[in-house]
């Protein structure tokens, strides 16, 4: 439909809702369940069907070159860190893949502000947060020298 | 009782405010932080910063890593291929920026938990191409939203900006943002002392290739709305290569990406009947182009037009010849999970057709165009270089400052910086993060002043569709069509026709001269005053009316920097066929243009471009 939302499956928690990047998961005001409000807006990105507690959410091909009988199907697993997937093509056969998709904690993540604050001159050189170290290079950021740029064609 | 009798109006304070949460605005929230410890930090988003942008679905690979500890590629050789690739001009003093920061972004990335693929025998990150690097990139976007979340004071998701304020007694300087609550429909009034723009580029400007269900498979997403180009336009500030419109040479109907097929898998293209065909353009390209076809790699632009001109000739479809392979587990893997962690549409449009790559080789066609500042293409605002070796010419200020006081940008935002991708937009976004905070630092007593008159006016604009329909429904028995209003598909539809037809799209096979851009610009002025009728019968409607405002300015901007610049720069991109060849003589420049909004009107000028000569 792209996406679209099984009737039995949805218990309209809205999680949809809230992750669409295009604003179109709606609950439906009858049904207390999700939707898709504008199909032709979906990108077919699939972070509605990621964040769906319920897996009720699935993909249609886009009708105007999609062919039916085909799904591609997703597992995203924070806690084991893997997104696993299932393609089965209109003719039957499948292909299933697993990826990892992050090496540490979620919320792990430190604070800019957990580090040491910056020295009152380090605001006037052209270092950011955690340079030099972080380039993991020796004699500091590159640079430049002004005379380096000219005009012309070249 | 009016339909929004209830409605707030909500004042958010800032120091810095950060427009748009994708990489560019997470890289922004990041470094103000750091360096603004202090400072209040704010950052507004239309979706929700866990899965918002062009990253939202995830990478497959981080287009733009150095290499330098292992002295891969330096800063300047980086400049080069981006230079190259978009036929000389870029802003080079920007692009060398973004090249000498991006790799510590890119160790902060793997530091934080995005799995980065290794080679087994160096122990280096995989390479995929010179410039590219292989991730699992599923949860890139989410993993970068928590760094933001982490630094930010306050995110604020679910609000459409619409408007930028400026201050009430310096017209040239920002003060802050205007916008409302798609939920709630509360009207916020953002008051900041900076103000970051990383708002997303254009899709849905051109008539996409699918116009039913599948125009949402838009290679760029299709909420990349134009924010990034229509709220520095609205107050003035200077744009630059607005007419540098990219087009993709993608798989068919899914625009599933080609990179890691031609640079890891090393398949190749071949007309429909099994023939090479880029050399047979080699001689009529360069008559166009001259010596710019011999450079390499062949630039991006150079590559699409002998293969639109293959499919003219009538030998198409061009395919990708992905059989030899695919025979490899390890490589058809990597194809499919190409597709997965990125661009999920194709894997679904190749499952439904049947087309298993081992055994077919698929079809490769040319995108509409999109206009955007951080693919093979730099369209977006003029900004102030670095302090440490920028020319004057392109020096005005704090590094990313547009030609607005205090209006930094960064990602698709900033123009002239191609080749960025995920990683130099989130390092551009430090850029203009740690200046804005020197600029607010520097400020002092002197904070900008929003006007009470100007917000006030904005918030009767801002929700003039609502009133527009709630007034026009009333008139009609049922249905879309009205007398009195356009529903927001209406414009849009309109907009990518015209700009199909006239300014170079798809039907036009890429084609314009200047009758056909004076009557788009006929046709677009039309539109504009037709957008003070756009009804929307919802919240969400009313950001779809905006969004295509903003699709709107911007689109009025490529048109006219089209005509400015009398040459094909581009081949492949777009053509003028009233001025067929690149024109070094003339052209050899960037095109600026200021929007005067009092008068409607559009100045434009050309601008100096500064290479490093070694």
């Amino acid at each position: 439909m792209p996406t679209f939302v099984y009737m039995t499956s949805c218990d309209g928690c809205g999680h949809c809702v809230d992750i669409c990047p295009s604003d179109i998961m709606h609950i439906d005001t009858t049904y207390r369940r999700a939707y898709n409000i504008e199909p032709n807006m979906c990108w077919e990105c699939y972070s509605c069907v990621k964040a769906c507690p319920q897996n009720a959410i699935d993909c249609r091909g886009y009708a105007d070159f999609a062919p039916l009988g085909h799904s591609v199907r997703a597992l995203r697993e924070e806690a084991k860190g893997t997104i696993s997937w299932k393609i089965k093509f209109r003719d039957g056969h499948e292909k299933d893949f697993v990826s990892p998709i992050r090496t540490t904690k979620w919320g792990t993540i430190p604070s800019p502000s957990d580090y040491a604050a910056p020295d009152a001159g380090e605001y006037a050189n052209q270092e950011l947060a955690h340079e030099p170290d972080a380039l993991n290079i020796e004699g500091g950021l590159p640079a430049l020298a002004p005379d380096q740029l000219k005009q012309g064609v070249v | 009782m009016g339909l929004f009798s209830r409605r707030k109006t909500v004042f958010v304070d800032s120091d810095v405010l950060v427009i748009g949460g994708g990489m560019a605005g997470c890289g922004a929230v990041y470094e103000s932080r750091y360096w603004g410890r202090d400072l209040k930090v704010v950052c507004v988003e239309k979706a929700n910063i866990e899965r918002s942008g062009a990253v939202a679905q995830g990478l497959y690979a981080i287009n733009c890593y150095m290499g330098m500890q292992w002295d891969e590629n330096q800063p300047e050789d980086h400049v080069r291929y981006a230079r190259n690739d978009l036929m000389g001009l870029v802003r080079e003093d920007l692009g060398y920026d973004i090249a000498r920061h991006v790799d510590g972004t890119v160790h902060k990335f793997e530091e934080w938990g995005l799995p980065i693929m290794k080679d087994p025998e160096t122990g280096r990150y995989l390479r995929e191409g010179k410039w590219q690097i292989m991730i699992h990139g599923e949860s890139y976007k989410p993993i970068v939203a928590e760094a933001a979340r982490k630094a930010a004071t306050e995110v604020y998701n679910r609000i459409m900006v619409t408007h930028l304020l400026t201050d009430k007694t310096k017209p040239n300087r920002v003060a802050g943002a205007v916008g409302f609550n798609v939920r709630t429909g509360d009207f916020y009034v953002f008051k900041a002392k900076a103000v970051i723009v990383s708002a997303g580029g254009a899709s849905h400007i051109f008539k996409p290739r699918a116009v039913g269900e599948g125009m949402g498979r838009t290679w760029y997403a299709p909420w990349s709305s134009a924010s990034a180009y229509a709220l520095p336009i609205l107050v003035g500030a200077k744009m630059t290569q607005m007419e540098n419109r990219i087009v993709l040479t993608r798989f068919k109907d899914g625009y599933g990406p080609v990179g890691a097929y031609f640079l890891h898998l090393k398949t190749y293209t071949q007309n429909a009947y099994g023939e090479e065909y880029e050399s047979t353009w080699y001689e009529h390209t360069k008559e166009l182009v001259g010596d710019y076809v011999d450079r390499h790699p062949v630039p991006t632009c150079l590559r699409n037009h002998a293969l639109l001109e293959e499919v003219k000739a009538g030998r198409g479809p061009i395919r990708m010849v992905t059989k030899e392979a695919f025979q490899d587990p390890h490589k058809e893997t990597v194809g499919w999970e190409n597709f997965l962690g990125m661009t999920i549409g194709q894997a679904v449009v190749w499952a439904s057709q049947n087309i298993d790559p081992k055994h077919i080789n698929p079809e490769l066609t040319t995108s509409e165009p999109y206009v955007m500042g951080s693919h093979a293409t730099c369209s977006g605002a003029w900004a102030s270089g670095p302090e440490d070796y920028a020319p004057d010419e392109y020096q005005w200020g704090y590094n990313r400052m547009m030609t607005v006081d205090g209006l930094f940008g960064a990602g698709d935002t900033i123009g002239g910086t191609a080749h960025k991708f995920s990683s130099g937009s989130f390092t551009e976004g430090r850029i203009a993060g740690k200046a804005a905070v020197n600029y607010v630092n520097d400020l002092g007593n002197e904070p900008p002043q929003v006007d009470e008159q100007e917000y006030r006016s904005l918030e009767k604009t801002v929700f003039q569709p609502m009133e527009n329909y709630a007034v026009g429904r009333n008139e009609i028995v049922a249905g879309t069509v009205s007398p009195s209003y356009l529903l927001p598909i209406h414009g849009l539809q309109r907009l990518e026709k015209i700009m199909d037809e006239y300014v170079g799209g798809i039907s036009a096979h890429y084609t314009t001269n200047t009758p056909l851009l004076d009557r788009g610009i006929e046709l677009l002025g039309m539109l504009k005053e037709d957008m003070n009728h756009i009804g929307a019968e919802d919240l969400h409607q009313l950001q779809r009316a905006w969004e295509l405002h903003h699709r709107v300015l911007a689109s009025e901007s490529v048109t006219q920097h089209t005509l400015f610049r009398e040459e094909t720069r581009w081949p492949g991109y777009y053509y003028r066929a009233d001025h067929p060849k690149l024109d070094d003589d003339n052209w050899h420049c960037f095109t600026l243009s200021r929007y005067d909004r009092d008068s409607d009107s559009w100045e434009m000028e050309k601008a100096p471009v500064y290479h490093i000569v070694d």
